[in-house]
C-alpha cells in the first residue's frame, strides 16, 4: 500500500477511484436501519463520546484504504439477503468525515438497486458537500446522543446545533430518518431527556426512535489500546430500563 | 368407491399413484395461522401424562423400560395404549408406553450391550431363537477383510450400519390410508407375476422373494391392525382413519426395523385433503382436527429404539428422525402448504416444543408470505425446525419427495438409499502425509508409502499424496458400503417399508464425509501459510507449526471456499470408480449429526491450528470462531459447496442471538425471512435455525431442571437439549453464535 498521510486521505487516484478508509465490513446487521443490512465501518472520527464502544475507529490514518468498486464488490456479494428492506448501511468511526467516498459508493448502490443507510453523529460535514451525500442517501440512523448543548460539551466533542442542522438537512432531502440514542444511567435516563428527545422528533419528521442500553462489552478493546474507559464506574443499562423510558415515547415512533 | 366421494382425478385411482391424488385435490392456503385451536381438554391431558412418561424416563437414565422377552415385530406384542378411553390414534410399538423392544436382526450382540447398558438381560428365549440365526451384523463381519477393519478401527470410515439397522428407508405411508392394503397387496401380486417373464437370474429370484416378503408384510400390517380392533383392509373413509391407517403403516416399519433414521415422509397435506372434505361436510370442527394432528404427533414422539451408548456418542438425544417434509410448491406453480402444514408446526405449541417429529420446511422463494412468517415465528418460538430448499431440489426430484433423516431427498415411494456414514477428511489428509499410517494409533491402516520427507509442507506435494490415498479410502469405503447392504438386504430387508415403494426403485447409495472445514483450512494453511511439520522419534508427523495468515472458511474468501468446493467433488469421483451393490447411483453429503466431536476425538492435531481430540464443526460448518465476517459471510460460504455435487445433503447449522436478529421480533421474523430467501438464492441447501443466546444454553447446563423441554437443532436433526451427553453441551456451546456488532 501506498504511504497515506492523513492529509490525502480521500485523493483521487486515477486507478482505483476514490478511497475510503475502511474499518471493518461486517456481512450481517439485524439492527443496523431496516432489514438485513451489511454494515461498513469506515474508520476516523472526530467526536470522542464518553462511551464510544468503537475507540478503535477514532483515529484518521488506521484502516485499510479501498475504492468504491472494491466496497461495493464486497457488499454486493449479500444483495441475496436484502430483501425489500434491507441493503447498505455505512457506519464508523464518522462516515461524513468521508463524505465523497460516501456519496460515491452510496450512488454505485443505488444503480444495484440497493438501499442506502447512513449511521452518523450528524458531525463531519456541511452545506453542499452534506445535501450532495443527502441525495443518495435513503434512510439515516442520526445518533442524538444528547438533548443539551451542555451534555455535548461534557461528554463529547459534539454540539447540538450540529446535530439540528443534520437533521434538518436530511429532512429537506426527503430522506427517512431515525433517531438513536445510547441511554447511559446518570446521564440520559431521565424523563426530561426524553421528552426534549421525542421534541427534536417531532420538529424533523422522524419515523422511528431507537433507545440502546449503555453497555460496557468495549473495556478489553479500551485496554487493549492503551486508554481508560471514562464511565468505567457508570452501571450498565438493564433492557428494562430502556423498555421502560419507551413507554414515554408517543406509539408513532415505535413502529 | 365411498371413501373417494368428492375426490378429483382418476390416473390415481387406476395406478398407485399419490402424487396424482394430491395434485389434483390440493387446497393451497395462503392465509395466516389465526385458524389455528389450541390443544383440547382431552389432549391436554394425555399430553401431560406422556410428559410425566418422558420425565420418568429421563430419571431412569434415559430408557424407562426394556420388553427383553419378544423380539420386535409386527404382531408380537399386545395392543398397548397411553390412555385406551381418550386417545383417537392407537398403537404402540410394544405393549407398554416407551417400553422398547429388542430387535436383535441387525446384531445379537448389539441387542446384549443395550440391555445391559440399562440394567437387563436378554432373555434366554431370545438368546435361543436367534442361536440359528444369522444377523445383519454377522454376515458383514463374514465377508469383511482386513483393511475394513483398520479404517473402522481408526475411525477414518465411522458410523458404518454394519451392526443395527440402516434406516433412511421412507415408506410411502400414505399408500395404507388412500388404497387400503388389500389394494397394495393386489398390485404387488401383478408386479410379481409380471416378474415371471424376467430371465431368471440372480438379480429376479432375489427380487421375486423380496416380493414374496412384502405381500407377506403387509398381510401382517393388517393384522397388526385388527390387534387393535381396525381393519385397514380397505381405503381410510374419514379424517380419523386416515391419520390411523397412514400411522399403523409408520408402526408397522418401525415395529419390524430399527433403522437409525425413520423418517416419516410428506403427509401434512395429504391429509389435509381429508381434513378438509370433513371439514366441508361438517363432520368435525377445526379444533377436531387438531386433536387428531395432536394425537398422531404425540404417538410419533412416543417412539423409540433401543441403542447402545456407543451408538448414542454417535447419535446424541435418541433421535429417531421422524422427517416430516412440510410445504414446498407443485411444479405447476400452486403451493403445496395447506392449513394442515400450519397445523402439524402448531403441534410445538398445543404439546410444546419436541425433537420430534424432525419438522422440516421446503423452502420456496414462492411459498405464501405467511407461511413463512408463521415459520420464523415458530423458528424463535422454539428452535425446533429446519429448512431445506425445495427450488433446488424441486427440479432434481419433482413435487413428491421427502427428507430422510435430515438431508436426504428422496421421491417418495420411488426412490430408496442405501444409508453409509462417513469419512474422516481430517484424518485423509494426516494419513496421506504419514504414509498410510494412522495418526493416533501408530497403525499401518493404508497402503504404505515413506512419510513425507520434508521439513514444510508443500500444497502441490500434498495434493498429489491425498489423490493417491483418497482413491484407497473411497475404494475402501464403497466396498464396505457394498457389502452392508447385501448383507442387510439377505438377512434384515425392510419388507414392510419397502412394500410401500413401488416395485421398480431407484437406489442411492450414500457417502458422507466429516471434517470438511477442517480440511480446508488445513489445505488454506498449507497454500497460503507456512506449515512446518513436527515428528515424533519414529518420524511419524504428530503435529504442526503455522507461521502466517491465511483465509479460513466461513469469511466468504473463495481462497479457502473453493478448497472445500474442490475436496468434495474428488471425494465424488474418486467413489464414483468404484461400482456399487444393485448399481445405485453414488450421492455423498456433508453432514456429521453429532459425531463431530467423536470424530475430533480420533484425529490428531491439523495443521489449521485445531488440537488433538477436538471436536470438528458439524455437518459444513465453518470451524467455530472463524467465521470472523458475520453470518451472511459465513452463510455464503456454505452455500458455495454444490449440491449436484453433495446431493445427499449439505447440512450448515445457524445459530443467532435475538438482540443480532431485530429490535422487535416482529423484525427478526422478518429478518430471518430474509436471510432464508437470500440464502437458499444462493443454492443453498439446508439451514438449521437456532435462535437464542448462549447464556440460556449455559444456564441450562447448569440447571436442566428449569428446562425441561428446550429443544435445539443440531445438525441436520433438533434434540432435547438435556439429553446431551456434557461433552456435547459444550461443543453446542463453544459454536458460533452469531450476534452482530
Amino acid at each position: 500500500m501506498n504511504n497515506d498521510s492523513t492529509a490525502d486521505r480521500y485523493i483521487d487516484r486515477p486507478s482505483r477511484g476514490t478511497l475510503g478508509r475502511i474499518h471493518s465490513v461486517m456481512s450481517m446487521g439485524g439492527v443496523d436501519g431496516p432489514g438485513i443490512r451489511c454494515v461498513v465501518f469506515l474508520q476516523g472520527c472526530p467526536m470522542r463520546c464518553a462511551y464510544c464502544h468503537n475507540p478503535d475507529t477514532w483515529t484518521a490514518d488506521g484502516g485499510e484504504l479501498m475504492s468504491v468498486e472494491e466496497i461495493a464488490k464486497k457488499v454486493l456479494r449479500y444483495k441475496t439477503y436484502f430483501g425489500k428492506d434491507g441493503g447498505l448501511t455505512v457506519s464508523g468511526g464518522e462516515p461524513l468525515m468521508q463524505a465523497d467516498f460516501v456519496t460515491e459508493l452510496f450512488d454505485r448502490m443505488h444503480k444495484e438497486g440497493v438501499s442506502t443507510c447512513l449511521d452518523t453523529s450528524g458531525h463531519g460535514c456541511v452545506g453542499e458537500k452534506l445535501q450532495k451525500l443527502l441525495s443518495k442517501t435513503d434512510i439515516t440512523l442520526c445518533d442524538v446522543k444528547f438533548t443539551s448543548e451542555d451534555e455535548y460539551r461534557r461528554y463529547s466533542n459534539g454540539s447540538l446545533a450540529v446535530v439540528s442542522d443534520f437533521l434538518s438537512e436530511a429532512s429537506k432531502a426527503h430522506v427517512r430518518i431515525w433517531i438513536r440514542q445510547v441511554t447511559v444511567p446518570g446521564i440520559t435516563d431521565d424523563t426530561e431527556n426524553i421528552k426534549r428527545l421525542t421534541k427534536i422528533a417531532d420538529r424533523y419528521g422522524v419515523e422511528r426512535i431507537e433507545l440502546l442500553p449503555f453497555h460496557k462489552m468495549c473495556i478489553p478493546k479500551y485496554e487493549s489500546l492503551g486508554m481508560e474507559f471514562p464511565l468505567a464506574d457508570v452501571p450498565e443499562c438493564m433492557g428494562k430500563k430502556t423498555d421502560e423510558l419507551s413507554r414515554l415515547i408517543p406509539d408513532r415512533y415505535m413502529t | 368407491m365411498e371413501a373417494w366421494n368428492g375426490f378429483k382425478g382418476t390416473k390415481w385411482q387406476e395406478t398407485i399413484d399419490v402424487r396424482d391424488f394430491i395434485i389434483n385435490n390440493h387446497i393451497p392456503y395462503e392465509g395466516d395461522g389465526s385458524f389455528l385451536e389450541e390443544a383440547t381438554e382431552r389432549t391436554k391431558k394425555l399430553s401431560h401424562k406422556l410428559d410425566g412418561l418422558f420425565e420418568l424416563e429421563m430419571r431412569f437414565g434415559g430408557v424407562l423400560d426394556i420388553d427383553t422377552q419378544h423380539v420386535t415385530s409386527l404382531l408380537n406384542y399386545k395392543p398397548g395404549y397411553l390412555d385406551k378411553e381418550n386417545e383417537l390414534i392407537v398403537g404402540l410399538q410394544t405393549d407398554r408406553p416407551l417400553r422398547r423392544g429388542v430387535n436383535p436382526f441387525g446384531g445379537l450382540n448389539m441387542t446384549r450391550k443395550a440391555c445391559q447398558a440399562y440394567g437387563y438381560e436378554l432373555s434366554e428365549k431370545v438368546e435361543e431363537e436367534f442361536l440359528y440365526r444369522t444377523t445383519h451384523n454377522d454376515g458383514v463381519f463374514r465377508v469383511y477383510n482386513e483393511e475394513i477393519r483398520k479404517a473402522r478401527h481408526a475411525g477414518i470410515i465411522t458410523g458404518l450400519p454394519d451392526a443395527y439397522g440402516r434406516g433412511r428407508i421412507i415408506g410411502d405411508y400414505r399408500r395404507v390410508a388412500l388404497y387400503g392394503v388389500d389394494r397394495l397387496i393386489e398390485e404387488k401380486k401383478k408386479d410379481k407375476e409380471a416378474l415371471a417373464a424376467n430371465p431368471c437370474d440372480a438379480e429376479t429370484i432375489r427380487r421375486l422373494e423380496e416380493l414374496y416378503q412384502q405381500i407377506n408384510f403387509l398381510g401382517k400390517l393388517k393384522d397388526m391392525a385388527l390387534l387393535y380392533e381396525i381393519d385397514i383392509s380397505k381405503p381410510a373413509n374419514d379424517s380419523k382413519e386416515a391419520v390411523q391407517w397412514l400411522y399403523f403403516g409408520y408402526l408397522g416399519a418401525i415395529k419390524e426395523q430399527n433403522g437409525a433414521a425413520m423418517s416419516l415422509g410428506r403427509v401434512s397435506t395429504f391429509l389435509d385433503i381429508y381434513f378438509e372434505r370433513d371439514l366441508r361436510e361438517g363432520r368435525y370442527t377445526e379444533s377436531g382436527i387438531q386433536e387428531i394432528i395432536d394425537d398422531f404427533v404425540m404417538k410419533l414422539r412416543m417412539a423409540r429404539h433401543l441403542r447402545t451408548p456407543e451408538y448414542n456418542e454417535l447419535f446424541a438425544g435418541d433421535p429417531m428422525w421422524i422427517t416430516e417434509s412440510v410445504g414446498g410448491m407443485a411444479l405447476d406453480g400452486s403451493t403445496l402448504v395447506s392449513k394442515t402444514s400450519f397445523r402439524i408446526l402448531n403441534t410445538l405449541y398445543t404439546l410444546g416444543p419436541s425433537a420430534e417429529p424432525n419438522l422440516t420446511v421446503l423452502w420456496s422463494k414462492d411459498l405464501p408470505e405467511s407461511f413463512k412468517d408463521f415459520c420464523a415465528k415458530v423458528s424463535c418460538d422454539t428452535h425446533a425446525i429446519q429448512y431445506e430448499n425445495d427450488d433446488l431440489m424441486r427440479p432434481i426430484y419433482g413435487d413428491d419427495y421427502g427428507i430422510a433423516c435430515c438431508v436426504s431427498a428422496m421421491r417418495l415411494g420411488k426412490d430408496m438409499q442405501f444409508f453409509g456414514a462417513r469419512a474422516n477428511l481430517a484424518k485423509l489428509l494426516l494419513m496421506s502425509l504419514n504414509g498410510g499410517k494412522d495418526e493416533r494409533y501408530d497403525m499401518q491402516i493404508g497402503p504404505e508409502m515413506p512419510v513425507y520427507e520434508d521439513e514444510y509442507l508443500d500444497y502441490d506435494k500434498v495434493m498429489e499424496r491425498m489423490s493417491f490415498y483418497r482413491d484407497w479410502l473411497a475404494s475402501t469405503y464403497v466396498k464396505a458400503m457394498n457389502m452392508i447392504h447385501y448383507m442387510h438386504d439377505k438377512y434384515a430387508y425392510e419388507k414392510t417399508q419397502m412394500a410401500l415403494h413401488d416395485t421398480d426403485v431407484h437406489r442411492y447409495m450414500a457417502f458422507g464425509v466429516a471434517g470438511l472445514s477442517v480440511l480446508t483450512d488445513s489445505l488454506s494453511a498449507i497454500k497460503y501459510a507456512k506449515v512446518r511439520t513436527i515428528r515424533d522419534e519414529n518420524g511419524l508427523i504428530k503435529d504442526f507449526e503455522t507461521v502466517g495468515e491465511f483465509p479460513c472458511y466461513g469469511n466468504d474468501d473463495d481462497r479457502a471456499d473453493m478448497i472445500a468446493v474442490e475436496q468434495t467433488k474428488l471425494f465424488l469421483e474418486a467413489l464414483k470408480k468404484v461400482p456399487t451393490y444393485r448399481n445405485a447411483e453414488h450421492t455423498l453429503s456433508v453432514l456429521t449429526i453429532t459425531s463431530n466431536v467423536m470424530y475430533g476425538k480420533k484425529t490428531g492435531n491439523t495443521p489449521d491450528g485445531r488440537r488433538a481430540g477436538e471436536p470438528f464443526a458439524p455437518g459444513a460448518n465453518p470451524m467455530h470462531g472463524r467465521d470472523k465476517n458475520g453470518a451472511l459471510a459465513s452463510l455464503n460460504s456454505v452455500s458455495k459447496l454444490e449440491y449436484r455435487t453433495c446431493k445427499d445433503g449439505i447440512s450448515n447449522t445457524f445459530s443467532i442471538i435475538p438482540a443480532a436478529l431485530g429490535h422487535t421480533w416482529e423484525e427478526r421474523r422478518k429478518n430471518l425471512i430474509n436471510i432464508l430467501d437470500g440464502y437458499f438464492a444462493r443454492d443453498a441447501h439446508h439451514l438449521n435455525v437456532n435462535v437464542l443466546d448462549r447464556e440460556l444454553l449455559i444456564d441450562a447446563m447448569e440447571n436442566p431442571e428449569k428446562y425441561p423441554t428446550l429443544t435445539i437443532r443440531v445438525s441436520g436433526y433438533a434434540v432435547l437439549f438435556n439429553k446431551l451427553t456434557t461433552e456435547q453441551k459444550k461443543e453446542v456451546i463453544s459454536r458460533t453464535f452469531h450476534e452482530g456488532i
